[in-house]
């Protein structure tokens, strides 16, 4: 009690700067110019994933198949354009596959009932899986080249910032006035908090939870192509990692509760910022790959344990006809 | 007949749609689809793949099977108490890895080695069973990170011990014997695996802590409030899956002695995709060994038939993930509608051509209506709900039973005192008394029970044999209504239905299917038997004076019949009275050697064109709620006497209604006759004007008190 409040987000911000400050004392290469851009960089597209997610969760959803989604539509499309199809063109049919896989995820969970963590988990082997077999052969995909906006994309500054990072800045302004303005937001959040109470007062909550998908979907397909255009191609070695987990960090991390209904694009913000520091903290260390997958599933465990203690479950609203999953 | 009239009666006769409810509502069906996939599965690839049922490919299945069904058991038993395990994929890779560390880099004793894999599976599942069942985590979130976190540690040993686990090689003849040998024939990790598969069957269906882990899952907060720990089973159930995929992870490292980067990914959705096909629910409280063995069966044979045709591992991998889709889809469906089909499926009415009713207002009818029942008098009014029957000893003391499970004693002449006489707990219907003076009741939805007259209640019967083509379990008694003892002591005793409980009469009425019968239980051998099968709703019994044969009565089809169970017409049943203008109930014999039959309700045109009409009572039955259905009218009901050839001597009817709307039972004692309702809250007794004034139903038929 006191005046005092410990918000979540106050506490993994101080974290994450304490851990800045550590780093740039013990580490001689942290603290250069371009160190800290390579770090906001390699953070912006966690970030940007980041943002998907974290609107699903608040939307008391989970998506699984956001890497696959991007991995995927990405390497079509970079296929496609390697085999002669304009670029717009090919980017047109990513940007359709995108909307359909979050359609079929969205149309699963909201009218089929399925729980959401199981859906997208057997979505993404179904996507990956497809993709690898129906839309592309080989596993590494270039870029093509002579597109200059996507060009500028990958290696533009934009007021003197990279454009991934522009990218995560205009992405977050615009989802964060989404939740806070639009009909859509509000209703997310109230879907989030309560989905029978917010469905008994009118929101039309199955077509809400679609529509979340949806945009999740589409939002892993901008960040396919951030990622495309900041590393000149895109590899299927990105599904077999781990990354849809770093992404489960930034908004478990960051103070999105996965009880739905709270947290917002500034917890998005500071998780990636703290996942960001870690990251580069670790790589500069010089930790292996396996024991930075160690360090930072045992710290996705502490945070869910803590948030399932700063938030824990509502039993009245938690659906009880899917157990304890 | 008119031609549609025919095609109705055959297609009722012939066609037995009422099966298809009776096989949805088994416990069964739930694994009759996955069993029926796997055999088509086994018969698809038996026959696409070459070899595919030779012997060593079915002894490389069994090894296969051995492990694979373990890990899916695990995952199984957690599903079973409502959680999920996603961890078993990477438990079962450490387990591989360290067998093989301690086989083959340390060369340790095999059971040492044994020892050290369970212990560790059992630090593995405290683990998750510490999160997930003390600090409430969610369980797909928390195992899909320690599945994580395991594969990190497995994949940290596993490069740092690679090349010194490869360049070792165990030669103990144990560690062969697990990973090659076979006992009598068998495998013997399939056999180790048989043994703990029937020992968790054995604790599922049977034991204790199986039905609780079972209620934690089936609905958490009960299981609770009965005073589980819901905590501790959920712990238990986590440490239990992670020790046996350490155990399968042992198996495999010695059949295959060696381990690659890749062992174990994807055993995780193979495990889920299993026992979400073999039936077991996602969110607990369904799931059985059995499901889970042709789950994994299923899964194997398909994965490895895939890979046999040369389908590559992307698609694979997505077939495997759309089936788990489709799985789990069909799953949550059948779960949530299961009750409204089986609803919708289980009606299932039958033809029923009656004879046309009587006329009940027409002059010279033997039923013509009068009001004599109006002025009776009243006993207990309002102490009593539901006095189905009522009966009168030899001391003038008056029983019925209630609503509330209780036998009521009215003590005579006067009745106006009551006690509870005995308190059974289902409600008692029909009564009769034996030699001796024993009470015998019929309670629906229990069976035959005796109330000694110093009120020690013992059961007689709850169930009689099995027939062979009944679907549904006919062995128990589900609606037993009367009863009467035979001079030589047996007890015959009428069941309306096969197909419904007490509260659902009315949904019996509105099928009108031979599904009730006639039972006899024999005091001196203690053996029950079903006497005469296929009765519609069979409601009403009493001896005949000839000692060998009883009146019954059949209330949907308007009917009494007679029916010989000693003497030279033994077996043969006679129609006594095939078209009575009302829905006969419980049937009694009457001072002059007549019987005293209760109509509980008078039929009505539109209801009797409707039981020509199967396919309309369907139709109503799916469509309309069931209190806009079409019922017997029970807002009026009469007492008739009727003698041996079915004439009609007599009637009473309170047309009014005013006080016996309902009548199914009376009984005469000593010039009265006493009324029983089973929706009333009272009994009526009525002054028979010309009847013996000492006669004593009990006397009269057992001889004077001994």
């Amino acid at each position: 009690m006191g005046k005092v409040r410990l918000s979540q987000e106050g506490v993994v911000f101080a974290l994450a700067v304490a851990l800045f400050a550590v780093f740039a004392v013990l580490l001689n290469n942290f603290l250069t110019a371009g160190n800290l851009i390579a770090l906001v960089r390699s953070v912006s597209i966690l970030g940007i994933l980041g943002l998907g997610m974290g609107l699903v969760v608040i939307g008391r959803g989970i998506d699984l198949a956001m890497i696959a989604t991007m991995v995927v539509t990405l390497s079509w499309v970079l296929s496609m354009a390697q085999a002669g199809t304009p670029f717009d063109t090919a980017l047109a049919y990513g940007f359709l596959l995108a909307v359909a896989i979050g359609l079929a995820s969205g149309i699963l969970i909201a009218y089929a009932d399925i729980p959401a963590i199981f859906t997208t988990l057997a979505m993404g082997l179904v996507i990956y899986g497809s993709g690898r077999a129906f839309l592309f052969q080989i596993d590494v995909q270039n870029t093509p080249s002579g597109v200059a906006w996507f060009d500028f994309l990958g290696r533009g500054l934009l007021f003197g910032l990279p454009m991934p990072i522009a990218a995560f800045a205009v992405l977050a302004a615009l989802i964060a006035l989404m939740l806070m303005r639009t009909r859509f937001g509000r209703f997310v959040y109230a879907a989030g908090d309560n989905p029978l109470a917010a469905r008994i007062t009118g929101v039309p909550l199955r077509p809400l939870i679609v529509l979340q998908y949806v945009v999740s979907s589409l939002i892993a397909f901008l960040a396919g192509i951030v990622m495309a255009a900041a590393v000149s191609g895109m590899s299927t070695r990105v599904y077999n990692s781990t990354m849809i987990y770093d992404v489960l960090l930034v908004v478990v991390l960051g103070g999105i509760s996965l009880s739905g209904g709270r947290g917002g694009v500034r917890n998005v913000l500071v998780g990636t910022l703290l996942v960001g520091v870690l990251l580069n903290g670790m790589t500069i260390l010089d930790i292996t790959y396996t024991t930075q997958n160690l360090i930072k599933s045992l710290i996705l465990l502490l945070a869910i344990m803590v948030d399932s203690f700063i938030n824990p479950r509502d039993e009245q609203t938690s659906q009880q006809s899917q157990g304890d999953i | 007949m008119a031609s549609s009239d025919t095609f109705a009666y055959l297609r009722s006769r012939y066609l037995p749609d009422h099966l298809i409810g009776e096989i949805l509502s088994k416990r069964w069906i739930d694994n009759a689809i996955p069993f029926s996939a796997l055999v088509i599965t086994i018969v698809v690839m038996g026959s696409i793949i070459p070899d595919f049922l030779s012997v060593s490919s079915l002894s490389d299945l069994a090894r296969q099977f051995a492990e694979f069904g373990l890990v899916v058991l695990a995952l199984t038993v957690v599903m079973i108490s409502g959680g999920i395990d996603l961890s078993v994929a990477s438990v079962f890779s450490l387990a591989v890895l360290f067998s093989l560390i301690g086989v083959n880099v340390y060369a340790l004793p095999i059971p040492v080695v044994l020892a050290g894999i369970l212990v560790m599976g059992i630090f593995c599942g405290a683990i998750n069973g510490v999160l997930v069942g003390y600090l409430r985590l969610r369980a797909f979130l928390t195992t899909l990170v320690s599945l994580i976190i395991f594969r990190s540690i497995y994949e940290i040993v596993f490069v740092k011990m690679s090349t010194a686990m490869m360049s070792g090689f165990s030669m103990s003849d144990l560690w062969l014997f697990i990973g090659e040998g076979t006992i009598l024939g068998v495998p013997t990790s399939l056999v180790i695996t048989l043994i703990i598969a029937l020992a968790w069957h054995l604790v599922l269906s049977r034991m204790r802590p199986g039905w609780r882990l079972t209620a934690v899952g089936g609905a958490r907060r009960s299981a609770f409030n009965a005073g589980i720990d819901v905590r501790f089973m959920v712990f238990l159930t986590y440490v239990a899956s992670s020790t046996m995929c350490a155990l399968a992870g042992f198996l495999f490292a010695a059949r295959l002695g060696s381990t690659g980067s890749d062992t174990g990914v994807g055993l995780e959705v193979q495990a889920l995709t299993a026992a979400v096909l073999g039936g077991t629910a996602i969110g607990g409280g369904r799931g059985s060994v059995a499901k889970a063995i042709i789950g994994s069966l299923l899964v194997l044979i398909l994965t490895n038939g895939l890979i046999n045709l040369g389908i590559s591992g992307p698609i694979n991998s997505t077939i495997l993930g759309a089936i788990l889709l489709t799985a789990v889809f069909v799953d949550m469906r059948w779960q949530k509608h299961r009750h409204r089909i089986l609803a919708k499926v289980y009606v299932s009415p039958a033809y029923l051509a009656l004879p046309p009713a009587p006329k009940v207002d027409a002059p010279g009818s033997p039923y013509v209506l009068n009001d004599r029942l109006r002025s009776v008098e009243i006993i207990g009014l309002g102490q009593i709900e539901g006095p189905e029957d009522v009966i009168l000893d030899r001391d003038d003391n008056l029983y019925c039973g209630t609503r509330h499970g209780d036998i009521v004693r009215f003590f005579g002449p006067d009745h106006q005192r009551s006690e509870v006489f005995a308190h059974i707990g289902g409600h008692p219907l029909g009564m009769a008394f034996d030699r001796v003076g024993n009470l015998l009741v019929c309670i629906g939805g229990m069976g035959l029970f005796q109330v000694a007259p110093d009120r020690t209640v013992t059961k007689l019967t709850d169930e009689t044999n099995r027939s062979w083509t009944s679907i549904v379990d006919d062995s128990r008694l589900r609606l037993a209504d009367d009863v009467d003892v035979a001079p030589d002591g047996r007890i015959y005793f009428s069941e309306a239905t096969i197909r419904y409980e007490q509260e659902d009469w009315a949904t019996d009425a509105l099928e009108s299917r031979p599904s009730g019968r006639m039972i006899c239980y024999d005091p001196r051998t203690g053996k029950t038997h079903t006497e005469i099968p296929k009765l519609v709703f069979a409601n009403g019994v009493t001896m005949c004076p000839d000692g060998q044969s009883f009146m019954f009565a059949e209330s949907w089809t308007c009917s009494i019949s007679r029916y010989w169970f000693d003497g030279p017409k033994k077996g043969k049943t006679e129609k006594v009275i095939s078209s009575l203008p009302g829905y006969p109930d419980n049937i009694n014999r009457s001072s002059d050697g007549n019987y005293w039959l209760a109509l509980l309700g008078m039929r009505g045109p539109a209801l009797d064109l409707a039981m020509r009409m199967p396919g309309f009572r369907k139709r109503m039955a799916r469509r309309v709620a069931p209190d806009q259905w079409l019922y017997p009218n029970i807002n009026t009901g009469c007492v008739v006497k009727f003698n041996e050839k079915g004439e009609i001597l007599d009637n009473l009817w309170d047309l009014g209604g005013r006080n016996h709307p309902m009548i199914t039972s009376m009984r005469e004692h000593k010039g009265w006759l006493y009324l029983g309702g089973v929706s009333n809250n009272r009994i009526g007794r009525y002054k028979l004007p010309d009847a013996d004034p000492n006669w004593c139903a009990q006397d009269a038929y057992w001889g004077p008190r001994a």
